[in-house]
């Protein structure tokens, strides 16, 4: 079953990571115990509950159905690669302070999955958000305190400030 | 508007505080510590074949091909555990589990053969290449037939299905008043299967050190002290060499209290091979085989009079318990604390029956934040009462205000032998009932009905038990229910607290911070809190039904109430004054009369270390086993308003207020988190959740492609609000509430389908309330609008 090895180079958050690897590896495994980021998360096995997002070339993707091969070459973006010079993302920044989280086991593919949105609509409504993070399980927050997350990460990104 | 904020604000933040989590910077940063982050040395991986079938005999298992796969290292069956004792392990409630079959397999997707192999890839590989040959046997799966004489046998090791029989409550005089009632209402409730999904599956990683004869265990445990003394037991390891961890925690929401397969073959196979090793169930291997919740089959009556007076209760359950009996409850309560089921209500007499049966299924029943069933018993008593509202033509909330019972009757002992330690139900169903505009949307409901539009209200009025418990009753294996906090100042003044809970994303780092800065006056950075690890922490039984601010909580004020009283010591001895004379404020000591020369907790704690008193040992800490002296009862109302399309039988939840009571408040953004957290698992359990099995056993729920978790698309808006009646006991006042939402939400939102429903003649609806299942109702009812 062990299949012929093929050689990728990813670059995870600027840097790049090169390993011999099985065709059927997945990305978010290639992220997790290859790159040793184990922010991005496994929550199921049927690309329901997106705690596996990442952003692959400006697009989130959930890492547990793309093989790493497919991402061969391209730009990853996790959740270790957002804050900058030890300041927090204005989306972490929303999370922290609207109580955004509890467990922490789907907030990194909730952060991702904000990104995106945010990135494409800078001014979301409520049922935009809604509807941008629906890929995105979430068993402890009821949600509600994520919308006002990404909502205070929105304004505070307009603002210019990050 | 915006806000800069970089850090956590500084300073003392004691009770009530809107603190920022100190937990959530490393979770934002993709810091966290779970199990599966886990990496050690020569670590290898461990995956199951699990079986097809939900009763089997095991013929063969042929492990040829999988032997010679590159990179298995071991291959491990049942009758290899068999030679070591660990086939079978008891169960929290006296029974005993496989943990691999030898003989045959009692449900579908249980752990047959276990993998070992170099990476997870090819444990898998290896798992599809191990040949088991089965031979089917009839399946039982209706726990009403299982208990029928003909049925086919679960347990290998048993001769009946029957798990046990128990009841509470006087039956002659609830017999009696049954018969003297003017009205009388019954009716069967399946409360359904569901399952916690929590979004960390279970994993464990162990590490057998075979110099120091050590075994460590990383495991998504919520009580790793229990499962260290339980392992002791059945391994013979000494206690002090087992150390499980019980890192960072994806959820638990009761479904980790549980000892599972996984832990104990990753244990055996890593004592055998001298190399750590992991296992990590995926999704559907999680949802198949770990603790289902619920599952209670209940008929319910209800007797009053006919101006709404409730006299008393009657409740028969059937609960399916699965293949093994090892439902997470304290020993001597084998249905949890259903006898809660009184409620809110002063009922005059009360009986209660459960009858527990073995069916071809996976194990479990409490969990999914239910305090040890009292989502089962806060759920028939208020369709109960909602029914019975309905039939004398009452309105529920004037029911319910007519039989709640009275604060002042407070501590108020049930029919059902509980005492409830305080509450004001009215004022909370008051305040709800204002807040939602309840008159007015009644007006909107008669208005609405006669254009023929469905629109429901529900209200359930619920009182909660947590916090177990008091040693008298309450006992997990035999270990008393108390809980532990151990308090260290260092000489700087900083503090390490540690405690016998583990926390599952609830804020204990954060809020048993608070409870130590309000009462010792040290800032909340200072304190560090720490949990899950058994070497360090002191013994305690660990987070669920929502205990830990009941125990621990406790624990803590009096630890830190020990620490206050020798400081005050030391403070006399620096300020040269009598103890008597010395008063305490806020973090500073000073003599009575003479405020502007004080010590402060820092300069006491320095004082501790450098200049202790003659006669008082050196340092300053203090530990305390906390045995409560009764549960703590929070309570709350909840409204929710229905409309339910008549084309398509969907039902949009239009508003949804609840009032919680739990006692004075800790940090209310996290209360508040999680009430909204419980309500959107109940939204689940109402409308999407459902585990169910066919006439062979085979599993539908068993994946998140089938077990429908609600997004952030169907989950309604929560509108929330607060009374606060502290728990007389309690030495902060305070109440358990993480279960709350769980226990009193369901009623509220079944209540509010059928009211809109009830004109029609519907006077119940099983959940999930699927669109399909309204829809058919409708159609039956000649309701459908073909619009």
């Amino acid at each position: 079953m062990s299949q012929q090895l093929v050689h990728v180079k990813i670059i995870i958050n600027e840097k790049a990571y090169e390993a011999d690897i099985e065709p059927r590896l997945l990305l978010v495994h290639f992220i997790r115990e290859i790159a040793g980021l184990t922010g991005t998360h496994v929550g199921c096995d049927t690309t329901n509950c997106g705690a596996c997002t990442v952003i692959l070339d400006g697009r989130a993707v959930k890492s547990c159905t793309l093989f790493a091969v497919q991402a061969d070459g391209k730009k990853v973006l996790t959740i270790e690669g957002l804050a900058k010079d030890s300041k927090l993302h204005p989306i972490q920044e929303g999370f922290w302070v609207k109580h955004g989280l509890q467990c922490g086991y789907c907030t990194l593919g909730m952060i991702m999955a904000a990104y995106q949105l945010l990135m494409r609509n800078p001014n979301p409504t409520e049922e935009e958000i809604r509807e941008g993070i629906s890929g995105n399980l979430c068993r402890c927050t009821g949600y509600q305190n994520i919308i006002e997350a990404i909502k205070y990460a929105a304004e505070k990104m307009r603002g210019g400030v990050s | 508007m915006t806000v800069e904020i970089t850090e956590e604000p500084k300073g003392v933040h004691g009770m009530g505080h809107k603190i920022r989590r100190k937990e959530d910077i490393r979770f934002l940063l993709g810091k966290g510590n779970y199990v599966d982050d886990i990496k050690l040395p020569g670590m290898v991986y461990l995956a199951f074949v699990r079986s097809p079938y939900a009763h089997a005999k095991i013929k063969s298992i042929n492990v040829e091909k999988a032997k010679t796969l590159p990179g298995v290292i071991d291959i491990i069956t049942g009758k290899e555990l068999e030679k070591v004792g660990l086939a079978w392990i008891p169960t929290l409630m006296g029974d005993k589990m496989m943990v691999l079959p030898t003989d045959k397999v009692v449900y579908q997707g249980q752990e047959v053969v276990a993998v070992i192999a170099e990476d997870r890839y090819k444990a898998y590989d290896a798992a599809s290449l191990i040949e088991v040959e089965y031979e089917p046997l009839e399946p039982v799966t209706d726990p009403k037939k299982a208990l029928e004489q003909s049925s086919p046998i679960v347990r290998p090791d048993k001769n009946t299905n029957l798990v046990f029989k128990w009841e509470a409550g006087n039956k002659e005089e609830t017999d009696k008043l049954f018969k003297e009632a003017d009205v009388v209402v019954s009716q069967g409730f399946y409360y359904q299967r569901l399952h916690v999904a929590y979004m960390e599956p279970v994993g464990s990683i162990a590490h057998y050190d075979p110099v120091s004869g050590k075994l460590t265990i990383w495991m998504t445990s919520q009580a790793p002290h229990v499962v260290r003394t339980v392992f002791s037991l059945v391994t013979k390891i000494p206690e002090n060499k087992i150390r499980i961890i019980s890192p960072d925690i994806g959820g638990g929401f009761g479904g980790k209290v549980y000892v599972y397969p996984g832990y104990v073959v990753s244990a055996h196979a890593s004592i055998k091979l001298g190399r750590p090793v992991k296992w990590i169930a995926t999704r559907s291997e999680d949802m198949r085989s770990t603790a289902f919740a619920r599952d209670y089959h209940i008929h319910g009556e209800i007797a009053a009079k006919k101006d709404g007076t409730i006299l008393a209760l009657r409740i028969k359950v059937i609960s399916d318990h699965g293949a093994f009996f090892g439902d997470a409850n304290p020993s001597k309560f084998s249905a949890g604390l259903f006898s809660i089921c009184t409620g809110s209500y002063d009922i005059k007499a009360a009986h209660v029956e459960v009858v527990g049966a073995h069916t071809n299924k996976p194990p479990g029943g409490i969990a999914y934040r239910c305090s040890f069933r009292v989502t089962e018993a806060a759920y028939a008593i208020e369709r109960l009462v909602d029914i019975l509202a309905h039939e004398l033509g009452m309105d529920p909330a004037e029911l319910r205000l007519k039989n709640f019972i009275p604060p002042e009757k407070f501590p108020y002992k049930s029919a059902l032998g509980w005492t409830y330690d305080s509450g004001n139900y009215a004022a909370a169903l008051k305040k709800a009932m204002d807040k939602i505009g309840y008159w007015e949307l009644r007006k909107e409901q008669e208005e609405k009905r006669k254009r023929g539009e469905l629109m429901g209200i529900g209200i359930s009025s619920f009182t909660e038990i947590v916090g177990a418990g008091p040693a008298d009753l309450f006992d997990i294996v035999g270990i008393k229910m108390f809980e532990s906090a151990e308090i260290r100042i260092h000489p700087t003044g900083k503090v390490i607290a540690r405690f016998g809970t583990r926390a599952q994303g609830q804020g204990h780092e954060t809020t048993y911070a608070q409870i130590i800065s309000e009462i010792l006056g040290i800032p909340v950075e200072d304190i560090i809190i720490e949990e899950g690890d058994t070497d360090t922490c002191p013994y305690g039984l660990g987070t669920y039904a929502s205990r830990s601010t009941p125990t621990a909580g406790a624990a803590a004020a009096v630890s830190a109430k020990k620490i206050l009283d020798k400081a005050k010591k030391i403070a006399a001895h620096l300020l040269e004054a009598r103890e008597e004379d010395i008063v305490y404020e806020k973090g500073r000591f000073y003599v009575k009369g003479s405020p502007d020369k004080f010590k402060t907790i820092q300069d006491v704690a320095l004082a501790a270390y450098t200049n202790p008193p003659p006669g008082i040992e050196a340092g300053l800490e203090a530990i305390t086993y906390y045995n409560p002296p009764n549960m703590t009862f929070p309570f709350g109302s909840y409204i929710c308003v229905v409309d339910i399309d008549k084309g398509t039988g969907q039902i949009k939840v239009r508003k949804f207020v609840a009032v919680d009571d739990c006692g004075n408040i800790i940090n209310p953004v996290i209360v508040d988190g999680q009430i909204m957290g419980a309500l959107t698992m109940s939204f689940g359990t109402a409308f999407l959740e459902e585990i169910r099995y066919d006439e062979n056993g085979n599993i539908y729920g068993g994946s998140f492609a089938e077990y429908m978790i609600p997004t952030a698309i169907e989950t309604p808006k929560w509108e929330l609000d607060k009374t606060i009646t502290p728990s007389p006991h309690h030495p902060l006042g305070a109440k358990g509430v993480d279960e709350s939402a769980t226990v009193g939400s369901p009623a509220a939102f079944v209540n509010a389908v059928v009211d809109a429903l009830w004109h029609l003649g519907v006077r119940h609806i099983d959940m999930p309330l699927w669109p399909w299942k309204i829809w058919q109702i409708l159609k039956e009812k000649g309701a459908v609008s073909d619009e």
